[in-house]
């Protein structure tokens, strides 16, 4: 099968989706002649125009508030927001206006918009353009959130979250655009709230999502030359949880380590983790395992970066510390 | 200056002013007897402006309506009954009795929605005017909000983009001088709000927001203006709220002097008065039509009070659209 970039890989999915529905639309930050700060746009407006590909002017909270203003009144947009740090602006647009509407007015309205941004340290700029903030919006009713880890992932979930009626922040990571991995030329969709295994294991599960997958991989990669076989699994979508796929992995191995890029206190580890000792508690062996970044903002210096974020080895002691 | 209106369409502007203040003066009754629980924020005394704007607008346009939202609902089309039910909880209301006073709207009637979040709104109108643009029709959307609203951040974001693209929107300042205690003079560094579109280069008016006919064809000019692609106009409405913010406002902020002074000039009234001597109406056709308003409120209260709450089975149903 041939091999494309995670970069690609969206941007293949734009194309395709802006090409099957005319209302479907992308608006942002530098999106249209400079292609996007990642270039997932790239080329994007001369194929489609000025008005579908639509230069803003850098304003967060109206980018997400027209995409919602759109969404309600028959249209698909895609706001990019060009790193999840500013989308701290936009965020009352999406936890007040468009993850509440349908429900505050009575199941009548619909906000079918997609939020793309990207987030995670890796670049060494710092703590403003390097945050992991999914839990914000996991936190949020009547929002979804995806991270897609593979090139694979990236293209068929972005079009299925494209053709779905509720609002999605879909958060790439700024270190994977330029990864390469198989992508069928045929057209093909991934739902939300299906997770994958990613490597069978007997001994541990380990729950990774978006760059933190290829950590786990690493890490169950080292631990199998050690004789521990570990069970990775990537939900892919944060919300829906695919938690019977979790579930059903810790009643086998009954074990369970989760790794996340974001923030310690109250993350989406935490909730991972609860949600295992909720389902699984009389199957567990040992107590559940979290890596995350701890509480501090991510520093640029390149050593404390590293530092900061969770790596192979840390995952690898935190499966020894239970076995 | 004679009317170009019928007198069908001129007994509906009074009519609906009329359905305003009797739904104001039930709601204010339904509070005190602790009926409606929460908070209710109402329109007595502003009523020209939510009746005279919307009458200049076709039913395939759009509005969007704020916290002070009931006057905008009703004259977008919204019914008494439905309305008063929505206000007590119920099942019957417009929003299924999840929204109450501060998100009551018919989405239906393309009325996008009533926000609790002050400026919240402007951005999700500047969107409806987007996708009004890209589809290429000549609709136009009114947005509604306070004084108080033209200091928030996305006021500016807003008004901007919709300069620069030309967005076919209607920025309504209700003046009512207030926002909640806090008067203009100490909230806004510039006092004739109408000037504030001067920054984006979009012609404001000053309004007399307690003349109904002057704020239809303040808002009958912007429009026609919009539809054929001339941009957005910012019209600053002065009125007043004649109760408090809400029901637990004890007005220390204001005077006696300055409520009766805008009391004398009661939209309603002045109406009223204009249509007899115009010529218009008998003074026992609009009696009429006020008890046929006062009729319509108390069947209303009776809608209301008696429809059911509804079922706590559905506590969860419509947070995300589930196909």
């Amino acid at each position: 099968m041939r091999e494309i970039t995670y970069r690609e890989a969206l941007r293949e999915a734009l194309i395709e989706e802006m090409k099957r529905d005319e209302s479907v639309f992308i608006l942002g930050e530098d999106v249209a002649i400079y292609g996007g700060a990642y270039k997932v746009t790239d080329g994007l407006y001369k194929m489609f125009g000025e008005d579908r590909v639509k230069d803003t002017p850098i304003s967060e909270a109206a980018i997400a508030g027209v995409a919602t203003g759109a969404a309600l009144t028959g249209m698909r947009p895609i706001a990019e927001i060009m790193y999840i740090d500013f989308s701290t602006q936009a965020t009352d647009q999406m936890v007040n206006q468009a993850a509440k509407m349908r429900y505050m007015f009575g199941g009548k309205s619909k906000v079918p918009m997609v939020l793309r941004t990207q987030g995670g340290a890796g670049r060494g700029i710092a703590a403003h353009h390097s945050q992991s903030l999914e839990a914000w919006y996991v936190h949020m009713p009547g929002l979804y959130v995806v991270m897609p880890a593979t090139p694979y992932d990236a293209k068929g979930l972005l079009k299925t979250s494209i053709r779905d009626d509720n609002p999605i922040v879909f958060i790439e990571h700024k270190m994977l655009y330029g990864m390469k991995g198989e992508v069928p030329e045929e057209e093909y969709l991934i739902p939300l709230g299906k997770g994958v295994i990613k490597r069978e294991g007997e001994d541990v599960t380990i729950v990774a999502y978006s760059r933190m997958l290829h950590v786990a991989l690493e890490a169950a990669e080292a631990l199998e030359k050690e004789g521990v076989s570990c069970e990775v699994i990537d939900p892919r979508t944060l919300k829906p949880l695919d938690m019977d796929l979790i579930a059903g992995s810790v009643r086998k191995t009954n074990k369970a380590v989760v790794v996340s890029e974001g923030y310690r206190h109250c993350g989406m580890a935490a909730e991972i983790v609860t949600r295992i000792i909720e389902e699984c508690f009389d199957d567990l062996d040992a107590p559940v395992k979290r890596i995350t970044t701890p509480d501090v903002p991510i520093p640029m210096s390149p050593v404390l970066e590293e530092e900061a974020i969770p790596s192979a080895k840390k995952v690898i002691q935190a499966v020894q510390e239970i076995l | 200056m004679p009317f170009k209106e019928t007198k069908e369409e001129l007994l509906s502007l009074l009519k609906q002013m009329l359905e305003i203040r009797y739904f104001e003066e039930k709601v204010w009754e339904l509070l005190a007897r602790n009926i409606i629980k929460g908070a209710s924020h109402v329109y007595m005394g502003e009523e020209a402006v939510a009746v005279g704007a919307i009458s200049a607008i076709r039913d395939d346009d759009y509005i969007t309506s704020t916290h002070r939202g009931h006057g905008h609902c009703l004259a977008k089309g919204g019914k008494l009954k439905y309305m008063l039910a929505e206000l007590c909880g119920k099942a019957t209301g417009y929003c299924k009795g999840r929204g109450g006073s501060m998100h009551i709207a018919d989405v239906t009637k393309g009325n996008l929605g009533a926000t609790g979040i002050v400026a919240s709104n402007i951005p999700v109108a500047t969107g409806a005017g987007y996708a009004i643009k890209l589809r290429g029709t000549d609709q136009v959307c009114l947005c509604f909000f306070g004084d108080g609203a033209t200091n928030n951040g996305v006021f500016h974001e807003s008004l901007n983009m919709a300069a620069l693209w030309k967005l076919p929107v209607i920025y309504i300042i209700e003046n009512n001088l207030y926002g909640m205690s806090v008067s203009v003079e100490r909230a806004s560094a510039v006092q004739e709000l109408y000037k504030k579109g001067c920054a984006y280069n979009i012609p404001g008016e000053a309004v007399d927001g307690m003349d109904v006919m002057a704020v239809r064809e303040a808002t009958r000019k912007a429009v026609e203006k919009a539809r054929k692609g001339g941009g957005p106009t910012l019209l600053e409405c002065r009125t007043y709220r004649y109760q408090g913010h809400s029901r637990s406002d004890p007005r220390v902020y204001r005077t006696k002097e300055e409520e009766s002074y805008w009391r004398k000039r009661d939209p309603i009234q002045s109406f009223w008065k204009r249509l007899i001597e115009e010529g218009v109406a008998t003074e026992e056709e609009l009696q009429g039509i006020e008890k046929e308003v006062e009729e319509e409120t108390n069947e209303a209260e009776k809608f209301a009070l008696e429809s059911p709450y509804p079922p706590v089975e559905e506590l969860a149903k419509d947070v995300y659209v589930v196909k």
